[in-house]
């Protein structure tokens, strides 16, 4: 009796979670519908006008795609180099040890840090470096953010990518090992290689975390409306254009809003199945 | 206790006084000290936990990927003591084959066979290497049943023909000596019945020292065996002189089926 209680009690709380998320994307959907019907779904993901003034009002989103796409992978090759030796490091060569342990915590500590945290230390710290390089005048921007956003996922990349790393059977190294391979061959011939998809795996999902990454973003992109012309640019992502302008928007302009969070909401949807099924088929 | 054992001249390894321990104080083998002979199989037998696999991959030097694992005493290949050579150069003359068929699965049969070479940084011409991978899957017999396959990923073969081909990939980088610790534990008896045909042709080539708990197998293809205990080598002596009139207590129980 009892048991069949819980059973049920599991069930409707399983069904509650599914009814959140199905009305959350209706909502989205009902709520993007009138842009999409004003420009067009294609005109809107392809144009890059975004004009607010009461006569003349037209918004595309693609300014802030590319703006997205453009931090995200930038911020995606910036930590590979950092990540992947870190993962190389805790999953391989330290396997096991104290050493290993304690950088990976350290390591896992960075994810803990809040954005705006992140965001605090890349405008009053970070910014003022990227002026005096004289890179661009006030220092806000495209490169600006994505470094900052490659200091965020490192943790992710890494930490994942070194799991994947380390679960390379003994065997295989051992028998690469007995054929005369010194640990960096072992590494490039058998561990990379057996890991691959894992660790391919471990950057998408690095850099669906990079699409969404709000609050340290807003802070450092500059907030200008335009489709950046280069790397040093302002400019503005999915996420970013909605935080800085939901307060005082209505009509089509919040229409055209939460239509940029659907995009959002598809595009990291994607990228998480992707990384998903590949972990699945890597197992 | 310290025993006699059977003098043989000319071997390709010498084992002196050879302790293992993986942690302080404790050994897993205890002052080992015999010669191998070149061109023979040699078994080495016991039951679990004697210590038979510790020795066998002290030949190579695995155990010093585990950082714990001291031994102590020496080992010679062809008069060097292996302990004192970089150890890279002790495992290509010294190639292992392990208890699981392990092919590497992102490589091609093909690139199975010339690992070796890859792994040490040797780049061959294409006929270097087409040569090589025919020798060496021929060797093992396996020739003809890859030969339209070898580009395809080891995977889709049987155990034993996967097995075969890690003998291949050991045999490709010409080794003085093949250490094989229990190749047939994993295999069916029709897989491992070719696996003891193929070392009966490879002795005239190689010294093989093989690891089994299976009496009947070193019976079946050793020129010499081993009984280890706990450690000790308790008798080592022509695999038909033991069998048939073992010296020591242990080893006729451990033979005759009392343990193991």
């Amino acid at each position: 009796m009892r048991d069949k209680i819980f059973k049920k009690l599991l069930v409707g709380c399983c069904i509650l979670v599914l009814l959140v998320c199905a009305g959350m994307i209706y909502s989205l959907v009902s709520g993007s519908l009138s842009a999409f019907n004003q420009y067009g779904f294609f005109h809107f993901i392809g144009s890059s006008e975004w004009d607010p003034h009461p006569d003349r009002e037209t918004y595309g989103a693609l300014s802030f795609i590319v703006g997205t796409l453009l931090t995200s992978f930038l911020a995606l090759i910036f930590c590979i180099p950092f990540s992947l030796p870190v993962a190389l490091f805790t999953g391989s060569y330290f396997r096991g040890k104290k050493i290993a342990t304690f950088i990976s915590s350290i390591i896992d500590l960075l994810a803990g840090i809040p954005s705006i945290v992140y965001g605090l230390w890349g405008f009053y710290t970070f910014r003022p470096i990227i002026i005096d390089l004289g890179l661009n005048s006030q220092g806000f921007g495209i490169l600006t953010s994505s470094i900052i956003l490659a200091i965020m996922i490192i943790p992710y990349a890494s930490s994942l990518s070194g799991e994947f790393i380390s679960m390379v059977p003994n065997e295989l190294k051992e028998a690469a090992y007995s054929l005369g391979g010194t640990r960096l061959d072992v590494i490039r011939t058998v561990t990379l290689p057996n890991a691959g998809s894992g660790i391919f795996a471990s950057y998408i999902l690095a850099l669906g975390r990079a699409l969404g990454e709000t609050m340290a973003v807003t802070m450092l992109i500059g907030n200008t409306n335009n489709l950046p012309r280069s790397l040093v640019d302002t400019g503005n992502t999915m996420a970013s254009i909605i935080a800085n302008q939901f307060g005082e928007a209505d009509g089509l302009k919040l229409s055209s809003l939460i239509a940029i969070g659907l995009l959002l909401f598809g595009i990291t949807a994607v990228i998480n199945l992707i990384a998903k099924f590949i972990m699945k088929k890597f197992n | 206790m310290e025993q006699e054992h059977i003098q043989i001249s000319n071997p390709i390894l010498q084992l002196k006084d050879v302790s293992i321990s993986y942690s302080p104080g404790k050994n897993a083998v205890k002052n080992v000290s015999a010669d191998i002979a070149r061109n023979k199989i040699t078994a080495i037998m016991g039951p679990s936990g004697c210590g038979k696999s510790t020795l066998l991959r002290a030949i190579n030097r695995m155990h010093e990927l585990y950082p714990d694992i001291k031994i102590m005493g020496e080992i010679l290949l062809d008069g060097k003591n292996i302990l004192k050579m970089n150890p890279m150069e002790v495992r290509r003359m010294a190639g292992m084959v392990f208890q699981r068929p392990n092919p590497f699965p992102t490589m091609s049969i093909f690139d199975n066979v010339v690992a070796g070479y890859k792994l040490n940084g040797i780049s061959l011409g294409k006929s270097e290497k087409e040569e090589i991978v025919e020798r060496c899957l021929t060797n093992v017999g396996l020739w003809n049943e890859v030969k339209d396959s070898l580009f395809k990923k080891g995977t889709f073969l049987s155990g034993g023909q996967q097995q075969r081909l890690c003998i291949a990939r050991a045999l490709a980088l010409k080794p003085d000596v093949l250490l094989m610790d229990e190749p047939t534990s994993a295999l069916d008896p029709i897989a491992t019945n070719r696996i003891e045909e193929l070392l009966l042709d490879l002795k005239n080539e190689f010294s093989i020292v093989i690891v089994t708990h299976n009496m009947s197998q070193a019976a079946r293809i050793s020129d010499y065996s081993m009984f280890m205990y706990l450690g000790e080598l308790v008798e080592y002596d022509t695999t038909q002189t033991m069998f048939t009139n073992p010296k020591d207590k242990r080893t006729n129980e451990y033979l005759s089926g009392q343990f193991g």
